[in-house]
Order: structure tokens, then sequence, then C-alpha cells
């Protein structure tokens, strides 16, 4: 099977979406780029990382669009365009832009379908480069994730590898609900075997990166490789870890969780975002109240802390769990 | 126009901080000295020296992602700066913001911007304070072509028009947000008449010329200080580099960089109006470029020897901490 890098699979995963089915368009910020510009080159730059490459040569202006800097108008013109019956991928460049489009995004795309009692369908994704490692300090590295997890009405898909972001997103584009998808920047050039064909993900289920028996170890995005470089680690003292990757975290694989920690009686939670109101809070409070007398030690929770993200590359390195940190919370728990 | 000397030559000695300050930047970029995300201001200078040589320190600007040349030119210690990006504990930000959060409360900087038209509402507030106290200082906010097609700041203008604030809206228009031009971003023909239709008065500037952004930036703040609402300065301007430090900037024509940097030069400007004038000589000048090049190299050298902030920073700051989490 041929390695592509996660930036690969998803701008294949558009190309095929796209081919698919005439509904589906892209919108958003020099997605295609040099739009107006005396070059002529319109389309050469398929976002600023590259993942809508190509799509304005093949599929013109009417499918790759790009706007003005204008994110709320942006997710409502997606939103619009769903409820109407197309499947737009919006992009938004950095999920810490999620701050200028939230009313968009919560108070009207993620509250259709509920509030208009069942009868609309907005099937639009919108697509957000999220996580730190750039040094790019406090507004460029947020994940974001963890807060739109909170709101019912909004799907929420963090991949970890090329290959599920593709089936992830083909599945996102199919999917009826509006779905915010998380692309952990600092994995765009991190590569896997991904097939050429198209194939779907569904949402809820989560990948068992590593099986084993004395620790339950979950992680999302960014860290899901950096745990699964701690429990490797790990294996030569004679631990063995079950790594989940719940993949998108609304839908929650809850049950995937509870039935691993009642095997393994440990929990470890690793996330990127800080501690409060976040993802490893919420899953040890899943496990607290569903699976607390298969518990044999405190859950581990590993986040950042609570601050923002620094810039200097030094503080983000502390900042950042790392995989020290994940070792030393596995060790922890077995303590 | 005629200025006093003293402020011709620090005019020209800002402008040229600013040049020299951003192509060092340039360079340790590319060494692999400065990490993160960094937008140059070259070329752009004239605007904010233009705009900053009518202001005090008690007046505040509030600068964007391209934020050096405006911090500079508010009169951001150069040292400091150059620490910041850096990433040093000593920086201006003691190595937490970076080349996208500088600021200088002391010097009326509020900070560059990484949110594109994140500060105009800012600003706005900046100047209702100033309008409360009734203590004449105004609000300077920096925008680009591509940064006035947002929602605040759109909204900005209004309230500050509705509120009568001292606030000064400068947009500059290089053309290009990131990789898009102006052409296709902002639908009307007229941007200056766009933000005119807002309710207050736009002067108009060559971004190339430091003397006719002084002046038009004069007449704006002064409309605003004068406590009659809100004025605007558009400035025509380009950036001699990419959006971001190795942007291969393949929405530029042939030629298009060279021309800038040949005939939209606001040093060279600057010299061939002084020489026509011979207010100030060459020599004099000159003299300020090697003061210049030395300040540069010092912030450089300073900058590389500065303390590194360690990981107990990461936390101070913060209003709360908790031990939750792993740092
Ligand atoms: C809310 C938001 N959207 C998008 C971006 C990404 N971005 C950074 S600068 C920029 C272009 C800004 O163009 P303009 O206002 O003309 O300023 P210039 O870069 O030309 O100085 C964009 C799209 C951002 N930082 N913030
Ligand atoms: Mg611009």
């Amino acid at each position: 099977m041929p390695e592509k890098t996660m930036r690969d699979a998803i701008n294949e995963a558009l190309h095929q979406a796209m081919e698919a089915d005439d509904s589906v368009f892209v919108i958003g910020e020099d997605v295609a780029g040099c739009n107006g510009s005396p070059s002529g080159k319109v389309g050469e730059v398929g976002g600023v990382f590259g993942v809508t490459s190509g799509l304005y040569k093949k599929f013109g202006p009417d499918r790759c669009i790009d706007t003005p800097i204008s994110e709320s108008a942006i997710v409502g013109a997606a939103s619009g365009a769903a409820l109407v019956g197309m499947r737009p991928v919006a992009e938004i460049m950095f999920a810490d832009f999620v701050g200028v489009c939230m009313d968009q995004i919560v108070n009207q795309m993620g509250k259709f379908r509920y509030m208009f009692g069942g009868k609309s369908k907005c099937p639009a994704v919108i697509r957000f480069a999220s996580g730190g490692g750039f040094s790019a300090a406090g507004q460029h590295s947020q994940s974001m994730y963890q807060v739109m997890t909170s709101f019912p009405g909004l799907k929420v898909v963090i991949p970890s590898n090329a290959y599920d972001a593709k089936g992830l997103l083909l599945q996102a584009i199919q999917d009826d609900d509006p779905v915010l998808f998380f692309e952990p920047k600092a994995l765009y050039q991190e590569a896997c075997e991904v097939p050429d064909e198209a194939y779907t993900i569904p949402f809820g289920e989560a990948a068992f990166v590593r099986e084993g028996d004395d620790v339950t170890v979950v992680a999302f995005g960014q860290m899901v490789n950096r745990a699964a470089a701690a429990i490797d680690a790990l294996e030569s003292d004679g631990i063995s870890c079950d790594l989940i990757d719940p993949r998108t975290s609304s839908p929650l694989d809850e049950a995937a969780i509870l039935e691993s920690v009642e095997a393994t009686g440990r929990l470890v939670v690793v996330d990127e975002s800080p501690p409060r109101c976040g993802l490893t809070a919420d899953i040890a409070a899943l496990v607290a109240s569903k699976a607390f007398s298969a518990l044999k030690a405190p859950v581990q929770m590993v986040s950042a802390p609570h601050s923002p993200t620094p810039f200097s590359p030094e503080l983000e390195a502390a900042y950042i769990p790392d995989v020290n940190k994940v070792k030393a919370s596995i060790q922890e728990v077995m303590a | 126009m005629s200025l006093p000397k003293e402020k011709l030559l620090r005019a020209y000695r800002q402008m040229k901080t600013i040049r020299e300050f951003e192509e060092r930047a340039h360079a340790e970029i590319m060494n692999g000295q400065i990490a993160g995300f960094t937008h140059l201001y070259t070329g752009q200078e004239a605007n904010a020296v233009g705009v900053c040589e009518n202001l005090g320190d008690e007046d505040t600007i509030i600068s964007t992602h391209r934020g050096h040349g405006h911090c500079i030119a508010k009169g951001a210690d150069v040292i400091g700066m150059m620490k910041e990006l850096f990433g040093s504990s000593e920086g201006l930000c003691k190595g937490k913001g970076g080349s996208m959060h500088v600021a200088d409360m002391e010097k009326g900087i509020l900070g560059a911007n990484g949110i594109v038209a994140g500060g105009p509402p800012i600003s706005v507030g900046a100047a209702l304070a100033a309008k409360i106290r009734k203590n004449g200082r105004v609000a300077v906010s920096f925008s680009g072509d591509g940064s006035v097609n947002q929602g605040t700041c759109f909204e900005a203008m209004n309230l500050a028009v509705v509120l009568k604030v001292p606030a000064v809206f400068v947009i500059e228009n290089n053309y290009y947000s990131e990789h898009t031009n102006i052409s296709y971003a902002v639908g009307c023909d007229d941007l200056k008449a766009r933000t005119e239709s807002f309710g207050f008065p736009v002067f108009v500037a060559d971004g190339a010329d430091f003397f006719s952004v002084y002046e038009a930036a004069a007449k704006a703040i002064e409309h605003a200080r004068g406590g009659n609402g809100p004025a605007g300065v558009f400035a025509e301007t380009g950036r001699f580099h990419g959006h971001f430090v190795g942007d291969p900037q393949y929405y530029r024509a042939d030629g298009e960089l060279d021309d800038l940097r040949e005939n939209s030069c606001c040093l060279k400007n600057f010299r061939a109006s002084m020489a026509e004038s011979g207010d100030v000589s060459q020599e004099e000048l000159d003299a300020i470029d090697a003061e210049v090049m030395a300040l540069i190299e010092q912030s450089v050298t300073e900058a590389k020897a500065a303390p590194r902030p360690t990981p107990d920073q990461v936390t101070s700051d913060v209003y709360i901490n908790y031990s939750a989490g792993s740092a």
C-alpha cells in the first residue's frame, strides 16, 4: 500500500468526495489562492497548509472558492448552503479562529436540527488546523476541539494519522450533521499507509493503537504517537497498555474506554489542551462514574498546564505533553 | 512640507531602524535562529513612522500580525524586541508572545495581534477611555487591505462613529491579504469610499513617502483629537517580502518585487527629497545608517546571549494555577 502524508490523504479525500458528489465544494481563505493577482496563477496555492491543493484546477471557481478574511461569513455561507442541500467543506485556517466565528458554529449551525424540530439537515464540514508545535504562540496553537466537544449538535473529529484522516473526512462529508474536523497541524507531514480508493471510518468507533493488560491509555490527535512511543518504551519494563484513540470526541466511544478500564483497572488520559473542562477531565469523569470499582489507582491526566500556549521553543516544549510525561504517568498508575 | 531638522533626522532613523530590523530578522529566520511565524514589514516603513511621528507616548496604537514596524515607530525598545523574537526571557514579553505579540504598555503599544482585525475594536475602547477622561489622547489601529473585510473591523468603525471617540483607523493597502489580491477580496471598487461611508473622513497617502503619510495622519489625528470623532488614513504601499518568511509568492507579477524595491522605497524617496530640499545632508543620513546598523548588530548579539526561559515560567502571568496538567 502506498504511504501518504496526512496532508496528502486529506487532499485525496477532498478530490474523491468532489468527484463523487457535485454538491460538495470547498470554501475558505486562499483555498485556491492568487485570486485577483497580477500573476494570474489562480489555484496555485491550495490553502496555506497545501491541503486543498489542485482542487481549483480540477473543479474550478464554483467548487473551490476563495473568500475575503471573514470567518463568520465563511461558516455561515457553508451552513446556509448545507441547509439547502449542498455539502460544503469550509476551511478555517487555524483552529484558534473558532473564536471569530463561534456564533455561526455554535448558535447557528449546531442548533438548526434540534431547534427546527428535526426538520432540517446541515451537512457542512468545517476543517481547522489545530494544536501546537510551531512556536506560533497564544493565538495560533490551540486545539479548540475540547471546547467544541461540549456543544450538542456538533460532531467533532480529531484524526491522529493519515489513514484515519482520509476515512474520517469522507465520512464527515457524507454525514448529514455539521462536523468540525480538527487536523493536528504537527501531523500534516507524517505518513503512513493509505489506500488509493475511497473508504469511510464510522464516527464513535475508537481505534486500538496498542493492546495490553496493565493500563488503559486514551490519547487524542497529536498525542497518540507520543503515547504510543511511551508505551513502547515501557514494554521492556514489563508494562503493557491498551492505547485507545477515540478519533471522534463527539460521538465518543464510551464502551471501548470502559471495557478496557474494566480489564486493566488503570487509566491515563493524554491531551494537549489545558486541563480544565477538557477531554482528559471528561474521560476521567466518565470512568470515575461508570467504572469506579474497577480502578486500582487514581486516574492520571496528562495535559498542557492551565496557561495560554507560550511562544519560546523551550517554553512550548515544556507546555505540550511529551513522551516522558506520558511514561511517568503510566509508571505512576502502576506504582 | 517643512519639518524641524531634528524631526527629519528622527523620522529617517526610525524608518531605517525598521528596515534593518526586518532584514536582519529575515536573515536570522533563514538561519533557523528565530522560531514561529514572522511577517516582515519591509517596504511599509513610512506608514508606521508617518503615523507615529504624530503621536505621543500617552497615545496608543494597536498593531497587526505584521507588527514590528508599528512597534518600533511607537518607541518599543529594539533590543527588547529582538530578544523577544529570539524567545529570550529578557524579551519585551518574556518570550511568551514572540513576533506576533510584541507589546509595551508604557509606550502605548497595546500589542501586535495574531488575529486579523482583532485590534480595531480594542482600539475603540482605548479611544472611549480617552473621551471619558477628556485627556486628549487618540487611539490608532492599523489594518491591512485584508483585515478591513472582517466583521470586527466594520463593527469597530461604526461603533467609533456612534460613540464619537478619538479613534484613528489606519489602512495600509499593500494589495495582498496572504495570497489574495485586493481586487478580489474587497468587493467594491473604492475601499477609501467604503471606509468613509461609515461616517468619518479618510485621508489618502502615498505609503512610500514619509511626508505624504505624515501629513495625512496629522489631519486624521487632529480631527480625532479635536473631539470630532474618528478619522482614517488610507495608504497605498507594498511589502518587499512574502506574506510570511518562506512564501513562494505565486501571486506576484514578473518583476513586481524589483519594481517595488526600486520605485517604492521610502528610504530612497526620503534621501531624494533631502537632496532636493537640502534640509539634511546625505552624510548625516549615512551617519544614521551606520548607527542603525550598529544597533541592530548589538540587538542580535545581545539576543543570542540573553537568558532562555525556564519551564517554571510557563505558568507565570496566568491568573490561576491548577495542579492538574503536566508542566
Ligand atoms: C481571524 C484570522 N483569519 C485569518 C488569519 C490568517 N492571516 C494572517 S495575516 C492574513 C492576511 C492579512 O492581510 P492584510 O490585512 O492585508 O495584512 P497584510 O498581511 O497585508 O499586512 C491572514 C489571512 C488570521 N491570522 N486571523
Ligand atoms: Mg495586505
